[in-house]
C-alpha cells in the first residue's frame, strides 16, 4: 500500500502505448465507485508527463505520484 | 488549352497579374490562381466555391502551397474577371505573390490544440488585418506557433511568433508530484524540501509544467517569442530572438511595425529583411526594436 492512501484497485498501462494508456486508466476508472482510490502503474517519459493532467481533466483527483525506482511510476488517483 | 475570342487582357501586365496572386504557369496563357489563406483556416463554404471554380475554369484540381495557401491552376487569362466574382460571391479573395507581405501562417493554436500557449488564428487574423499585401522590398513572410513544440516553424519566417507563458508556482496547490520537473526540458525545476525551485536563466518560457500540472499549482501569462530574419528560400537561415517573451499584444504590434519600417529603409529592392539585416547590424535593427518596445 503506498503512502497513507487506501488504494481499491490498480492496473497497469505500462504494456501499451498512447493515446491507449489514458484510454486505459479510464477505462479501469470507470468501473471504481466515486470516491474510490485506483493506483495506475505507468512508465517513466511521456505517459509520466501526460496522463496525469489528461486524468485531472476528467474531474479525478491526484493525490500523489510515487516512484517505484524500476522506471515505473504509480499515479495515486480519487474517482471523482 | 486557351480560347481565342475571350483575350480582354491580351497585353497582361503580368507584374500586376502577379500582385494579384495569378501565377503564370509553363503552360501558355494559363495561370495558377493564388488564393488569400489566413493562418490555413478555409471554411466548408469557401472549400466547395473553390472547387466548383476548379471544376468550371481550372482543369478539376487544387494545389495546397507549402504555406497553407490554396492555389486554382489552369485558369485562362480572358476568365480572370469570371474566376474573380464567382471566388468573391464564396467569400473567397484572391491571394498575392511578389514584393509584399504574404500568406500569414498559424498553426490551430490553443483554440484547438491541448498545447497551444496563445490564440494562433486570431492573431493571425489580425496580423493579416494589418499588412496583407504591404508593399515592401521583397516578399516578407510572418508565421504564428502556439507553443514551443513548433509545428508552424517560426524562425522560417522573416518574423515569427511563437506562443509561450511566464510561469510561477503556487505552494499551496502543489502536492510535490514531481510531473513538472519531468515535462520541463530545460532542468530549471528542481525540488528542494517542500517547494519547487525555479531556475529562471534555465526556463525557456515553453508552458510545460503549466500544461502538465494535475493540481494547477502552475499558473502562466501567455505571451509572444519574435523572431526576426528567418528564410528558407535559396537562401536558408533561421530567425533569431532579440529579446525575451512580450506579454503585452500592442507592444508587439509596436515591434512588427518598427520592424517592417527598418526593412523598408534598409533594405535594397529585391533583397530580404535577412541580407538587409546581415548588412546594416543586428544591433540597428534591435536598436529599433527596442525604442518601439518601450514606446508608449
Amino acid at each position: 500500500m503506498p503512502g497513507d492512501c487506501v488504494v481499491d484497485q490498480t492496473v497497469d498501462i505500462t504494456d501499451v502505448v498512447c493515446p491507449v494508456t489514458f484510454v486505459k486508466a479510464k477505462v479501469a476508472l470507470e468501473e471504481l465507485d466515486d470516491g474510490q482510490v485506483l493506483s495506475i502503474r505507468m512508465n517513466d517519459g511521456e505517459p509520466v508527463r501526460n496522463v496525469p493532467r489528461s486524468i485531472r481533466d476528467e474531474g479525478h483527483e491526484i493525490l500523489k505520484l510515487i516512484d517505484n525506482g524500476d522506471s515505473t511510476f504509480s499515479l495515486i488517483v480519487r474517482k471523482g | 488549352m486557351y480560347r481565342e475570342g475571350e483575350f480582354r487582357v491580351a497585353e497582361a501586365d503580368y507584374k500586376a497579374l502577379k500582385s494579384g496572386g495569378f501565377m503564370r504557369q509553363k503552360q501558355k496563357d494559363n495561370f495558377s490562381m493564388r488564393l488569400k489563406a489566413v493562418g490555413g483556416n478555409f471554411t466548408a463554404e469557401q472549400l466547395v466555391t473553390i472547387a466548383n471554380v476548379s471544376e468550371k475554369y481550372g482543369d478539376g484540381h487544387v494545389h495546397l502551397t507549402s504555406r497553407q495557401g490554396i492555389e486554382i491552376p489552369f485558369i485562362k487569362l480572358g476568365d480572370i474577371d469570371a474566376v474573380k466574382s464567382a471566388l468573391e460571391a464564396g467569400g473567397v479573395s484572391v491571394g498575392v505573390c511578389g514584393p509584399r507581405v504574404r500568406t500569414v501562417t498559424a498553426c490551430q493554436g490553443n483554440a484547438i490544440c491541448p498545447s497551444g500557449c496563445i490564440d494562433t488564428s486570431t492573431l493571425a487574423r489580425e496580423i493579416s488585418e494589418r499588412y496583407f499585401g504591404r508593399e515592401l522590398p521583397h516578399k516578407f513572410k510572418f508565421g504564428v506557433t502556439g507553443c514551443q513544440n513548433n509545428c508552424l516553424k517560426a524562425e522560417e519566417n522573416d518574423i515569427g511568433v511563437k506562443g509561450g507563458y511566464r510561469v510561477r508556482w503556487e505552494k499551496e496547490a502543489c502536492i510535490l508530484c514531481g510531473v513538472c520537473i519531468k515535462a520541463c526540458r530545460t532542468k530549471a525545476l528542481s525540488l528542494s524540501g517542500d517547494r519547487i525551485d525555479l531556475d529562471g536563466t534555465k526556463c525557456s518560457d515553453c508552458g510545460r509544467c503549466v500544461k502538465s500540472c494535475p493540481t494547477e499549482a502552475w499558473k502562466g501569462e501567455s505571451g509572444y517569442i519574435l523572431s526576426f530574419g528567418g528564410t528558407f528560400g535559396n537562401l536558408i537561415a533561421k530567425g533569431n530572438e532579440l529579446f525575451p517573451i512580450i506579454e503585452d499584444k500592442e507592444a508587439l504590434f509596436r515591434i512588427t511595425d518598427a520592424a517592417l519600417d527598418f526593412f523598408s529603409e534598409h533594405a535594397r529592392p529585391g533583397e530580404r529583411f535577412r541580407v538587409a539585416i546581415d548588412r546594416d547590424g543586428w544591433d540597428t535593427l534591435k536598436t529599433s526594436l527596442e525604442r518601439a518596445l518601450h514606446a508608449r
